[in-house]
């Protein structure tokens, strides 16, 4: 669809070129044509070039002052230093840094690997047409459509240390005592992946039901008539069904996990006493609020060669399989 | 027995007393634990809190809290954040449709090169480049303007795709016909492709809304002073602002949050469409 799309539009801008097609019926009436036109070589360019300009601007300019400053130290008014490796050397030995990407690590892992099983868990429970089923997933799904900042501040008042405070409430029917959340170092880090489950889950769930969609329902009917109980249909059918799903999922969470910043900006700014710092909070005090520009940007390469090596690996991984099924 | 298997678990199909029993309990925890903490918040928001440990503390119904929150500058948070979206989403909604037009539509030397450049982009989140990004800002002097956070996010490759994939599928024979009544480019485009590409601009606005009244770290990184904050920034001021109470900060975080909630309801169907057709495709 694609080749005949784009290719018969070219021609289209080229009657000349349409002297192999069936009959071109003949223009009968030159008349004066192409004063607004801007056909032509140009004319594709001139219809990106708004949206090139903003990359360039917005996207390519600073990944190319990201790499340079990561390569010098960065002295306003006094002219920066080629330091070459130094930056990285800097962020990969500093202890703080080090600490960061193990946070980043653990937060993009388990934020990952939670809102993926929630997020199958609230498909299979949530799959089919029915009405009311459509209304319950609408309501789980809210968390995503919501601002950031205003999840933050729901939970910051949820997680209320006090033992009278809601969640710690909901605990204590459970017969678990209260906890300090965010503000304990051993629990902050949890209690901010939490948030980001509860936030990516529904949107996981999103994804898996479109693909859930896609099964072959006489297959699920013919695992019946062979015995098969409700798990087993699953781990045969639906599973394998799902994998490029899974793939896909695995990629985004990942990435999402990585970027980590507005909820850890929000919920705890790195704290208490440095447990919940990651990679792009420590990166955003570093560069705007001590000026460390180059350790900053050197910070920030790394993370962007993490995220790229993990879509590519992805990519790689999937192309196999496909390859294999084929 | 074909209905049996409307889902993979069959849970769905079962009937009975207890298993509609167990299907409400299931659900009503779902919906409690996914929409509740909101709908605390929009309760919490018309009542009388000032109790920080919960969303409600059960006083009467008030709209204090608004008309404090109004004080304390937050309408013209609310101003500064629809100007941001609604700026931004126009100028996306333009930009994409333009580009996507010449990526659909036709050939021409570098292309595939284009395309992976517009690619590429989705692999350099603003976060990553949020250094460097002030530097830019201040740069080409959009620091401390609110056009320094509508621009940035008027190039969005998510649209683009989208854009892209939908115009592909418009009939070559409508572009031949215009052409052969001799249009040119921009007639083609304004007459023929834009009016069949509606059903993908709704995908796009909803898209492009949410993520743009998302923005935290762009406007983070442009407003010099308060007086160019969002609603989503302000909330942090209200927070620590000792003089404001918990209802106060509710009442903010509800005007926050309604656009996207309100936005997300009316054009769901476009909003699963183009989660599936962003994702699934990659």
């Amino acid at each position: 669809m694609s080749h005949t799309g784009s290719g018969a539009a070219a021609t289209a801008v080229r009657p000349g070129r349409q002297a192999g097609r069936s009959a071109p019926p003949p223009d009968p009436a030159p008349r004066p044509r192409r004063r607004l036109d801007l056909t032509g070589a140009l004319s594709p360019w001139l219809f990106l070039a708004p949206a090139l300009t903003i990359f360039a601007l917005f996207k390519f300019w600073p990944m190319a002052q990201a790499v340079a400053m990561s390569l010098h130290e960065v002295r306003p008014y006094l002219g920066d230093r080629w330091v070459g490796l130094d930056n990285y050397t800097q962020v990969l030995t500093d202890e703080d840094f080090l600490s960061a990407i193990g946070h980043t690590a653990v937060l993009a892992v388990g934020q990952t690997g939670g809102s993926i099983l929630l997020g199958m868990a609230l498909a299979l429970l949530l799959e089919g047409s029915a009405k009311h089923l459509w209304v319950v997933r609408t309501a789980v799904f809210l968390p995503t459509v919501v601002a950031m900042a205003v999840v933050a501040e729901v939970w910051r008042i949820l997680y209320y240390p006090a033992p009278d405070g809601t969640v710690n409430t909901v605990l204590g029917w459970l017969g678990m005592g209260p906890s300090q959340f965010l503000n304990s170092q051993d629990s902050s880090l949890l209690s901010v992946m939490a948030v980001g489950i509860w936030r990516g889950a529904p949107y996981d769930m999103m994804i898996f039901l479109a693909g859930l969609a896609g099964v072959d329902r006489n297959l699920y009917e013919a695992a019946a008539v062979d015995g098969a109980s409700v798990a087993r249909r699953l781990w045969h059918v639906t599973f394998p069904a799902l994998r490029p799903v899974f793939a896909i999922l695995f990629t985004l969470a990942a990435i999402r996990g990585l970027r980590v910043f507005t909820e850890i900006f929000l919920l705890t700014n790195g704290g208490p006493n440095g447990a919940t710092e990651v990679m792009m909070t420590l990166i955003y005090k570093l560069g705007l609020e001590r000026g460390e520009l180059g350790v900053a940007a050197a910070g920030s390469m790394l993370l962007l060669a993490a995220t790229v090596l993990l879509t590519l690996v992805v990519r790689l991984l999937r192309s196999r399989a496909e390859r294999k099924v084929a | 027995m074909a209905s049996g298997f409307d889902s993979a678990l069959g849970f769905t199909a079962r009937r009975g007393p207890l298993a509609l029993l167990v299907k409400t309990i299931v659900y009503g925890l779902l919906v409690i634990v996914f929409a509740g903490p909101l709908l605390a918040l929009m309760i919490g928001a018309f009542t009388k809190v000032n109790d920080p440990t919960s969303l409600v503390s059960g006083g009467g119904f008030t709209l204090d809290n608004f008309t404090r929150a109004f004080d304390r500058g937050v309408l013209g948070y609310l101003a500064n954040s629809f100007i941001v979206v609604g700026g931004g989403l126009l100028l996306q909604i333009a930009v994409s449709v333009s580009a996507s037009y010449s990526l659909a539509r036709k050939t021409f030397p570098l292309m595939k090169l284009v395309f992976l450049l517009v690619l590429s982009t989705m692999m350099l989140p603003e976060e990553v480049l949020a250094i460097p990004l002030s530097l830019v800002l201040s740069r080409v002097n959009l620091t401390g303007t609110l056009l320094g956070m509508i621009i940035p996010v008027g190039a969005w490759a998510f649209s683009i795709l989208v854009m892209t994939e939908f115009m592909k599928e418009i009939p070559v024979e409508l572009e031949e016909a215009a052409r052969l009544d001799g249009a040119g480019d921009l007639r083609v485009f304004w007459s023929v492709v834009l009016p069949l590409c509606r059903p993908a601009l709704g995908v796009v606005g909803i898209f492009g809304f949410t993520m743009i009244w998302d923005q935290y770290l762009l406007p983070l990184l442009v407003a010099t002073d308060a007086q160019q904050f969002t609603l989503p920034l302000a909330l942090r001021t209200l927070r620590s602002d000792e003089q404001v109470g918990i209802g106060v900060l509710l009442a903010a975080a509800l005007l926050a949050l309604l656009p996207s909630v309100l936005a997300f309801i009316a054009m769901q169907r476009q909003f699963m469409r183009g989660l599936t057709s962003g994702a699934v495709k990659g």
